[in-house]
């Protein structure tokens, strides 16, 4: 698969009086790409993952997904172009099974009604089947799948991530958001994680990721984008974007 | 490039038998219910006719009724996590509306209670849409705004519902014929077997419902609305279905009512009965279809032995709730299955 | 002449009412601001005034102010009790679980109500006797007591929240509690504190309504209902607006029943709040939430 995965053009988000993101474009190709954006605290890149995402509607600018508009979609509309999406503080269903969150996560792959499942008819028993299989096999992919019956927010933290990386898998995505998927894991933790997610980009998945650990994204972007106060201030391979003055600038005021 | 270029991943295998039986207590997911509503069902045929006082099929086709109503009621607060103060409304409509089409068009039963089913739904339909907007508080309140305002239209549209006396002379549930509806012990059996068989049916529907596609995303829905949409859930558009669904369950319940009793008048509609409504949900179990025959059955045989104690009723009634919720909020069911499994797991220890 | 004398007839039964509401609908948003928690008991310590006030007087043949004194009293030590009851689930309760004990709470009190005084309406007398003629429409001096005392009420709360140690600390714990806990504010005090509150003002308005509604034990359910209607109306947590809204839809009822039908008097009150949380959830007089 080729081509322009995601496009964003001239997209502004403002609150208020306080604008978020400021005129961003960039592209990110298909195909198991990863990009990452970086930038000091408050530069936008989570408000640009809800934007792509559907959670938030651009103020100005357009969000393309292949060559779909897609900034005027629900979320639940969005997700079904073949976006899907983890969250900063690991957004899980607490009140379902390890295995049961994966699940969810076919929900747009298989559609028996409620007269068919009500009913348990032939056809729906066999998609149940298909997708308690789907999910046991995300599961495996992140190493969870022994957790199966557990309750999802009984896992410790680093392990709820790869689940909610399991659960967006299961959407079989073409595009992967990830915000801050490293924050709050040990080295270790950073090591595994890394592996999944070269696992999920050797199925011809794109990631577009979010994080503030510098090294984690320079080790496994093939780009950065970086961000400051809403705009974007350089782009490109990452060890060009280290080494970019404005990016070094933007830093050191940050003083991170 | 178009969602259209996506590989078609989503037709299972039509491949003859799957490799081995899931192994779903392993997996944590729940087993089918279907043997156990049976189970119950084979004990509660056999009880009617244990029974030397009518009394006791009575209290039990009550029990049924409400069961009916809180099976549906829990697949609204307990899996999909809303809210409803209101949902006596549902009932009382769902009755009313049976019993007018049945008395004063005339129209026999077997049409009258599935039109009184499709119009409850409609206006459940109607109402739902702004009103699940709303979250928490908010659509508690609004779902308490509606059932009394329906409360009073009950009470005060006298042309149709005749107001404070209600409607009277509502032919009354016969499926085997007159024989069996002119007949008041007979037609107490009767009734019995209809209500209970419906309770089950719809006991094991709805179980199967939780544990599939649609379950899950009512789940979903009340574990968070934000994942749940990212996955490709229409949030809105399953609260709705759920809660259409719920009144559904209701109406049937009131249709059922309306042709047991043989006449409706506002007063069982008040708010009153939704809060026990919503007491049989939360006392037997959210989230478990088990928890709603508890809870009905809990609630009802409550009221009707608390009434020995003559006006103590009510506190006491009052009082119980009270410290149900207090100490035991997330139901009966819950806390004898996690006692059950707390002492299984003591034993194996051992 | 005969249209502006009915029309002064409604308006002032309609401010007469609105003033219960708006009291009502104050003991709601006392407890609100502090706990989140809609107290669905309001309604009952309305009741409870009103029995306290008519037994002590119509029973123990106290004098008047001695019975108001009674009647608050005994109010505020029971919400204050419910006060207590709802702190440890207030942690860690869902939305339903809170609103089901507060209704197991009335329920409770409505029944005890009942066993205490029996199911017959009380008649306690006016405070004082006469009517008073306006471009001919008729007032009991009822109402003029009940204007003045809501009057009080709206004062004397405020006085409370602005000048006294207390009341500071409530509004403290309100806006935000862990910083009312790191000054050191019980915050468990002020929850019972509230409820307190929320009793007495309760019991007022039980007092000053029931010369002219009579006193019953189930008097409470409507009113209760109808102030938190006005409370939603008004904006939870606004007390400027709960009151307007209160006097709002005491009006409203009165020229529904008056020019329209006073059959469907009852509905107004919830078609109202149906209509504001479609509408304008946060309440049509709600003013955005200072810090």
């Amino acid at each position: 698969m080729n081509g322009t995965l995601l496009e964003l053009k001239s997209v502004s988000k403002v609150f208020g009086g306080l604008t978020a993101v400021d005129d961003l474009s960039f592209q990110v190709p298909a195909g198991g790409h990863i990009k990452s954006m970086i930038g000091p605290n408050g530069a936008g890149k989570t408000t640009v993952l809800n934007m792509v995402a559907g959670v938030l509607k651009p103020t100005s600018g357009e969000i393309l997904v292949g060559t779909e508009r897609a900034s005027h979609l629900e979320t639940h509309q969005v997700a079904r172009l073949g976006i899907a999406r983890t969250f900063q503080n690991v957004n899980l269903f607490p009140n379902m099974s390890v295995l049961e969150n994966v699940m969810v996560g076919c929900h747009s792959r298989s559609g028996k009604g409620l007269l068919r499942s009500a009913l348990r008819a032939p056809s729906q028993k066999r998609e149940e089947r298909w997708v308690i299989e789907q999910a046991l096999e995300k599961l495996r992919l992140v190493g969870l799948a022994g957790h199966s019956p557990e309750m999802a927010t009984s896992l410790p933290f680093g392990m709820q991530r790869l689940l909610e990386i399991a659960r967006g898998l299961a959407s079989e995505p073409r595009l992967f958001l990830l915000d801050e998927p490293a924050s709050g894991l040990s080295a270790r933790e950073v090591m595994s994680l890394a592996e999944v997610l070269a696992k999920i980009i050797a199925k011809g998945i794109t990631i577009l990721l979010v994080d503030h650990d510098m090294q984690f994204v320079m080790d496994i972007s093939d780009e950065v984008v970086v961000l400051d106060g809403g705009r974007k201030i350089a782009e490109g391979p990452p060890l060009q974007v280290q080494n970019d003055p404005h990016v070094v600038a933007a830093y050191l005021g940050e003083g991170d | 490039m178009s969602v259209n270029d996506l590989p078609a991943v989503n037709a299972p295998e039509p491949a003859g038998k799957a490799e081995g039986r899931l192994d779903r207590r392993g997996l944590g997911l729940s087993l089918p219910t279907w043997p156990f509503v049976l189970a119950m069902a084979a004990v509660l045929a056999i009880l009617p006719f244990r029974f030397s006082n009518t009394y006791y099929t009575t209290v039990l086709v009550f029990i049924g009724i409400n069961t009916i109503t809180a099976v549906g009621l829990n697949l609204l607060m307990g899996y999909a996590g809303q809210v409803s103060l209101g949902h006596a409304a549902f009932v009382g409509l769902g009755a009313y509306t049976s019993a007018i089409l049945s008395t004063r068009l005339g129209l026999p039963l077997w049409v009258a209670i599935p039109a009184a089913i499709a119009v409850t739904s409609l206006i459940a339909y109607v109402v739902g849409v702004p009103t699940l907007r709303l979250q928490g508080h908010y659509l508690a309140m609004a779902t308490l705004g509606l059932g009394i305002i329906v409360y009073i239209v009950f009470k005060q549209w006298d042309p149709v519902t005749g107001g404070t006396s209600g409607i009277v002379n509502v032919p009354p549930l016969s499926p085997l014929g007159a024989k069996y509806s002119d007949n008041p012990r007979l037609f107490d059996l009767q009734t019995y077997f209809v209500v209970w068989a419906a309770a089950c049916v719809l006991m094991v529907l709805s179980a199967n419902i939780v544990d599939s596609r649609i379950g899950r995303a009512f789940r979903a829905v009340h574990g968070s609305e934000v994942a749940a949409s990212t996955l490709g859930v229409n949030v809105s558009g399953f609260k709705i279905q759920v809660f259409v669904l719920s009144a559904a369950y209701a109406a049937l319940a009131g249709c059922l009512y309306a042709h047991y009793v043989k006449f409706v008048n506002p007063e069982p509609f008040r708010f009153t009965f939704s809060v026990e409504l919503v007491v049989m949900v939360v006392v037997g179990g959210m989230a478990s279809v088990w928890g709603a025959v508890v809870g009905a059955g809990t609630v009802t045989i409550l009221s009707e032995f608390l009434r020995e104690f003559g006006d103590y009723d009510v506190v006491a009634f009052g009082v119980i709730l009270m410290l149900i919720m207090t100490f035991l909020p997330q139901g009966l069911t819950r806390a004898a299955s996690d006692s059950l499994r707390a002492a299984l797991r003591a034993r194996r220890r051992e | 002449m005969e249209f502006l004398s009915q029309l002064l007839q409604y308006l002032f039964a309609g401010i007469t009412a609105g003033s219960i509401y708006a009291i009502i609908a104050l003991g709601f948003t006392v407890i609100y601001n502090c706990t989140e928690v809609i107290n669905f008991a309001q309604g009952e310590f309305v009741m409870l005034g009103a029995m306290v006030a008519a037994w002590a007087i119509l029973g123990l043949h106290l004098p008047l102010p001695i019975a108001f004194l009674l009647a608050v009293a005994v109010a505020g030590l029971i919400a204050a009790g419910l006060g207590c009851v709802t702190i440890p689930p207030l942690k860690r309760a869902s939305v339903v679980t809170l609103i089901i004990i507060t209704i197991g709470a009335s329920i409770l009190f409505r029944g005890a109500a009942m066993l205490v005084w029996g199911q017959d309406a009380l008649p306690v007398p006016q405070f004082s006797e006469g009517s008073i003629l306006v471009a001919n429409a008729v007032i009991m001096p009822q109402s003029l007591w009940i204007l003045v005392v809501g009057l009080a009420c709206v004062v004397l709360l405020r006085i409370f929240y602005d000048k006294t140690m207390v009341g500071r600390a409530m509004r403290a714990t309100a806006c935000c509690k862990e910083g009312a806990q790191t000054v050191g504010i019980n915050i468990n005090r002020m929850v019972v504190i509230s409820f307190a509150l929320a009793g007495v003002l309760g019991a007022t308005a039980g007092v000053i309504v029931a010369p002219i509604s009579l006193a019953s034990f189930d008097m409470g359910t409507m009113l209760g209902l109808k102030g938190f209607c006005a409370a939603i109306f008004g904006g939870l947590g606004n007390f400027g607006g709960g009151i307007l809204a209160g006097l709002i839809l005491g009006i409203l009822e009165s020229f529904g029943a008056g020019y329209i039908s006073s059959q469907y008097k009852d509905a107004i009150a919830f078609v109202l709040l149906l209509a504001v949380l479609f509408l304008r959830p946060q309440g049509v007089l709600a003013r955005r939430k200072s810090g």
